[in-house]
């Protein structure tokens, strides 16, 4: 099925309240998006410039996601209940959940990056490497508005393109490894700090996995089709160290 | 794991094993004195499935599942063109003889309408006027059979003599598929069959329904979006006399290919 024919598709139930329960889950899916891209945003903020209170913020803002994620499914419950929705409804419904689950865990990631700003405060941080992570944060960020976007407009082409793009993140993560394992070896007192920086680098790594999930998510919903070919993978730090 | 190859294979082979075909429709058209009911309709029946034609009110299911066991005969101004065939048989040839057609193609109707008579004379009837049986214990032996089939002896096997317009809405709609069997048909033809039946007794029938594909071919007419996904392995869509789609009917309630099959199961129009 084209986007097309599934914008097409969107004309009105004949009981109002179904598309209304419909749309509840499209707008709490947004809000929950929105959410996870500033907590994301703020979690490298905090950490680049070393501050406390932001990094709290993000860590109570987590609760926000956890309480969404929780009213989406039993909203998608009780649409499944009360009407058991077919077809195109159906993805709707089994998507909101799995994408708000995803969504969830990004959440969980920012907060674990946001935990780590006062473990790291107060310690030397190499410039070159928290710009890394900045742009590293960046790109993942990118991925995550982008998928929303394809989200919001049911879009399989854009879904797909953002899931192709995986691999950039995937690669930067593995040069900036790479670059944390050699400051480590130079001194020994980088160690805890670069520890730190190494979990926040692999969460960013995380959030564009489940950008890349929610990507997939988003095309079945569009086509009603799985994504089965396997995406370009360029984390190759399962292996940094093993003979090189 | 099997290779990719082997599952390609695999499925492949699935595909060729479709059931084969029991009967056959081929641009059929309906009229109803000048009026068109149905529109070149090419419908394959395959043996051994269930069979769900879908679609709104008027738009000609009930009409093409009569064709198939030529119920519209019965109505003076209603003409049929095109072919149906039963295991290759054009059913509409001269030659074919409409009561053993209704003997071979069987059906249920929606609102259960069991014979003023006994439980047995219900199922015995059928046998009787088609000389299938001739002895007491072989008129039994039907009866017995037939009841179990549609999952209703434990339930009426100490009131046999007792009128079947007695039982219960769900029994009585279990009745008349016991009486359907009877006869022993290879197809039959159910017309909303639980929609005048509480949710208990169409969960009844319903399983009954899965039972009896082991024996029989089922064509099933009904507005129940979810009976027929779940009852059906074949769904067939039709709108304004036309058929739109017919596929897997998996597919059809997940990811149907028509824009107005898709508008009708999401509840879009109708």
């Amino acid at each position: 099925m084209t986007d097309e024919s599934n914008q097409a598709s969107l004309a009105a139930h004949i009981v109002t309240s179904y598309d209304e329960d419909l749309q509840y889950l499209v707008r709490r899916i947004a809000e929950m998006g929105g959410v996870a891209e500033r907590m994301l945003e703020e979690a490298v903020v905090s950490l680049v410039n070393s501050d406390p209170a932001l990094s709290q913020k993000v860590i109570s803002d987590d609760l926000l996601l956890d309480d969404a994620e929780r009213q989406i499914g039993e909203k998608a419950v009780l649409i499944i209940a009360k009407r058991q929705p077919m077809a195109a409804d159906l993805r709707d419904v089994i998507g909101a959940i799995r994408i708000a689950a995803d969504l969830e865990r990004v959440g969980d990631m920012a907060k674990n990056i946001a935990k780590r700003v006062l473990a790291v405060q107060g310690m030397a941080q190499p410039k070159k490497l928290v710009r890394g992570l900045d742009h590293l944060a960046e790109l993942a960020l990118t991925q995550l508005k982008e998928v929303l976007d394809a989200y919001s407009q049911r879009s399989a082409e854009m879904a797909n393109s953002i899931r192709e793009r995986d691999d950039e993140i995937d690669a930067i993560y593995t040069s900036l490894f790479r670059e944390l394992l050699t400051y480590m070896m130079e001194d020994p007192r980088n160690i805890t700090a670069c520890t730190h920086l190494l979990f926040c680098a692999k969460n960013i790594e995380r959030i564009g996995d489940h950008a890349t999930n929610i990507a997939e998510v988003v095309y079945y919903i569009a086509t009603g089709d799985q994504l089965v070919n396997d995406r370009p993978k360029d984390d190759e730090t399962a292996t940094v160290g093993a003979g090189d | 794991m099997m290779s990719e190859a082997a599952v390609e294979e695999a499925v492949g082979a699935k595909v060729d094993s479709q059931p084969p075909v029991k009967m056959q429709g081929r641009m059929v058209c309906v009229y109803y004195g000048d009026s068109q009911a149905l529109y070149d309709v090419n419908l394959d029946i395959r043996k051994n499935q269930v069979t769900a034609l879908i679609g709104p009110s008027g738009c000609g299911k009930s009409t093409f599942l009569r064709c198939l066991n030529r119920m519209n005969d019965t109505i003076d101004t209603c003409q049929v063109k095109g072919s149906i065939t039963l295991d290759g048989g054009d059913i509409y040839d001269a030659s074919v003889d409409v009561v053993e057609l209704r003997a071979r193609v069987g059906m249920v109707f929606q609102k259960p309408n069991p014979f003023p008579k006994s439980i047995y004379e219900n199922i015995a009837y059928g046998p009787r006027i088609h000389g299938l049986a001739r002895t007491k214990s072989e008129f039994d032996e039907i009866v017995e059979t037939s009841l179990r089939k549609a999952g209703l002896f434990e339930e009426v096997k100490d009131r046999l003599t007792s009128p079947g317009t007695g039982l219960s809405g769900g029994q009585q709609q279990r009745l008349c598929i016991a009486r359907a069997i009877a006869v022993s048909p290879e197809v039959i033809l159910m017309d909303e069959p639980c929609s005048a039946l509480d949710p208990i007794a169409t969960a009844k029938v319903e399983e009954l329904i899965d039972e009896l594909r082991q024996n029989f071919t089922i064509v099933i007419v009904t507005h129940s979006m979810q009976q027929a996904a779940r009852v059906s392995q074949r769904t067939a869509m039709f709108h304004l006399g036309n058929l739109v789609e017919e596929g897997d009917t998996d597919k059809m309630f997940t990811n149907p290919d028509d824009q107005r099959t898709q508008d009708y199961i999401t509840g879009r129009f109708g």
